[in-house]
């Protein structure tokens, strides 16, 4: 089985996150970390692995992202995965969700003889959870997204997924794209055995070029006009509840008082 | 798009086959007759009732979308209704509300009409004949607005951004159906759809769907997987009920009821989280919530910082205590 995982490096949740004057996501490598879902991507790959026993395997990390990006495809490196690409170019700096699905398509169909495109839910950056669609659409294949049971037996994939007050269950035989959520597994936490492993595995870099991606394909359809940082919160109004009741009533009458009900 | 020509929006506009639209829904109506002509898409047969929802919300004209014997369940067939619907109007913005399903609709409707994507905005304006959708993001640090530099847009709309309003005049709500070819991708095949069941008070009253609710309780590991409290001060107020993903690993609670960046986004007018210490992950999900209320044992709890109002205390005894007062101050007012 050959199997890709799309992984991004994206602005860690407890730094202070903001937009560089171009209005682009600032993402510096000590701030930085591989996109936390994309962790549970990898995990799944590793288990379709397993799962499909015997036989040759090969797990491809791809992102897309200037140089401190490289650190996402370690990290998959460090938990197992084979290879590493990365795609980078300026013509793509600041690619939006079709430029990102258009430029990693075309790197899929270039490694070629794909079963499995595995991507984490959201990039936990943006939120936006469309680029799995977005890749199942450039590459025409089923997909199965906001995964959070995986299961592959007799050569077919089988999702569960709970979303908007529904359960649904889906397969898919391969090639097809699959989008996991953080429930689907517990990611393994690399050991340094793994780490020292990683450092002797290639990460090649693409272009734009590299890809035939002519500039039409990565023309953004839409421009960031506005980032602007928000003043800051004004401090809570902090009661502490001293006898039973009390702090309840508190709330209350907070509610009442701002005609909040 | 030129200065003299109506922008027309087609708003896609789920379940028409009940007794009534619901609120996301008529909230996307509103935003759109600010923008256009606003045409509705159904994938089902419309109820009465919802027929006259439509027509108090300005609908002139609803498209009833015929997929045949394809899935509608599936993304990739909605969308190929979308996009036909798209085409059949000549559309200039196609709108959606935010939702799991319906972000993956947007994407292959995008994706088959070359159209740009903005994903759970909050606003939408016209900027001299381009679309601007805003967006607060980074756990409500920075408002962002992004353009549309294509001529047609499609938007997903976050439930409760703006306020539902009935139009100023009656639309005629005339369905018009419009055959679609479409069918689920190779390969692919849905096994099993369970509709989970709505969740009720105890006399029965069904409480607001999580993701269009005005109030939220939501309550996470401090309630030590005892949701009483929590439900009782929920039912007082009419609220829905949220949670955190350690509840939900616990197994306290369904995944349904998860708020964050892995779970439902929701932005009501009120939330209040209690036993919740507000990680980064439970904060995305709920940053756009216009007052924030704590309740937490301890006064340094993220959530308590980033609270409007906050009862630093055992929420066992602070959520029953604020219910009963709720409960009190409504009888009272009822009697007055
Ligand atoms: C990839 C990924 C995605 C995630 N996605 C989400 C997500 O979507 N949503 C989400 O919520 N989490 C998510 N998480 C988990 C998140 O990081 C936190 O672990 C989680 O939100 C914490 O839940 P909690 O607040 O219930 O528990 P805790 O952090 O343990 O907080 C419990 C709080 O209760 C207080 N408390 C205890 N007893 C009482 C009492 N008697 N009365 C009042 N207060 C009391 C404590 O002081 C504490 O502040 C995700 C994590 C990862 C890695
Ligand atoms: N620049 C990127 N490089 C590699 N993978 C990406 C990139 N952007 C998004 N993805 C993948 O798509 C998933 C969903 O991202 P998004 O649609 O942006 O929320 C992520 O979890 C990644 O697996």
């Amino acid at each position: 089985m050959r199997i890709v995982v799309c992984v991004k490096h994206v602005p860690d949740l407890q730094s202070t996150r903001g937009f560089t004057a171009e209005r682009r996501v600032i993402r510096s490598a000590d701030d930085g970390t591989m996109n936390e879902v994309d962790e549970n991507a990898v995990e799944a790959a590793l288990g379709l692995v397993a799962a499909a026993g015997d036989g040759e395997h090969e797990i491809i990390a791809l992102t897309l992202g200037p140089d401190v990006a490289a650190d996402a495809v370690r990290r998959a490196l460090q938990m197992g995965a084979d290879r590493g690409i990365r795609i980078t170019d300026d013509a793509l700096a600041g690619a939006d969700y079709f430029g990102t699905a258009t430029a990693l398509a075309a790197a899929i169909r270039r490694i070629g003889d794909v079963d499995v495109v595995l991507t984490g839910m959201a990039a936990l950056d943006g939120l936006g959870a469309v680029v799995p669609s977005l890749l199942a659409a450039a590459l025409d294949l089923p997909q199965l997204t906001v995964v959070q049971e995986l299961t592959y037996a007799g050569g077919a994939l089988t999702a569960r997924r709970e979303l908007d007050g529904v359960t649904e269950t889906l397969r898919a035989s391969l090639p097809a794209v699959v989008a996991v959520t953080d429930l689907a597994n517990t990611p393994r936490f690399p050991k340094f055995k793994d780490i020292m492993a990683a450092r002797a595995k290639e990460i090649e870099v693409l272009s734009a070029a590299d890809l035939g991606l002519a500039d039409a394909a990565s023309t953004a359809r839409t421009e960031v006009v506005l980032a602007e940082p928000r003043p800051p919160r004004p401090e809570p109004e902090i009661v502490t509840d001293s006898d039973s009741g009390a702090g309840g009533r508190a709330l209350a009458d907070y509610l009442i008082s701002n005609n909040l009900i | 798009m030129t200065e003299t020509a109506v922008r027309t929006v087609l708003v896609l506009v789920e379940n028409t086959a009940d007794a009534a639209l619901r609120s996301p829904a008529l909230e996307a109506l509103t935003l759109a007759r600010t923008l256009g002509d606003v045409v509705a898409l159904t994938l089902s047969e419309p109820s009465r009732p919802a027929l006259d929802q439509l027509a108090e919300a300005g609908v002139d004209r609803v498209l009833q979308a015929d997929l045949g014997d394809a899935p509608r369940e599936i993304p990739v067939v909605a969308a190929a209704a979308v996009a036909a619907a798209a085409e059949h109007v000549r559309a200039g913005l196609v709108l959606l509300t935010s939702s799991f399903a319906n972000k993956e609709i947007a994407a292959h409707t995008a994706w088959r009409t070359g159209a740009g994507l903005l994903i759970d905005v909050t606003s939408l304006a016209d900027d001299g004949g381009r679309l601007v959708g805003g967006k607060r993001v980074f756990a409500g640090t920075w408002d962002t607005e992004c353009a549309v530099t294509t001529d047609l847009a499609v938007a997903t709309l976050r439930p409760n951004a703006l306020a539902a309003e009935p139009a100023d005049a009656p639309g005629a709500a005339a369905v018009e159906r419009l055959p679609v070819a479409a069918a689920a991708p190779a390969g692919l095949e849905l096994l099993d759809r369970v509709v989970h069941e709505v969740s009720a008070d105890a006399s029965g009253v069904v409480r607001p769907a999580l993701a269009e609710a005005a109030v939220v309780v939501a309550g996470g590991r401090g309630t030590a997987g005892d949701f009483g409290p929590v439900e009782d001060l929920a039912d007082a107020l009419g609220a829905a009920i949220g949670t955190t993903r350690d509840a939900v690993d616990e197994g306290w609670i369904g995944h349904d009821a998860q708020v964050g960046q892995t779970g439902v986004t929701i932005a009501p007018r009120v939330y209040i989280g209690a036993g919740i210490s507000g990680a980064p992950h439970h904060h995305g999900g709920m940053q756009a919530a216009r007052t924030i209320i704590a309740v937490n044992t301890d006064s340094e709890a993220p959530l308590v910082e980033i609270s409007d109002f906050a009862v630093i205390g055992d929420l066992h005894e602070i959520l029953p205590a604020a219910a009963a007062a709720i409960r009190e101050q409504r009888a009272a007012a009822a009697d007055s």
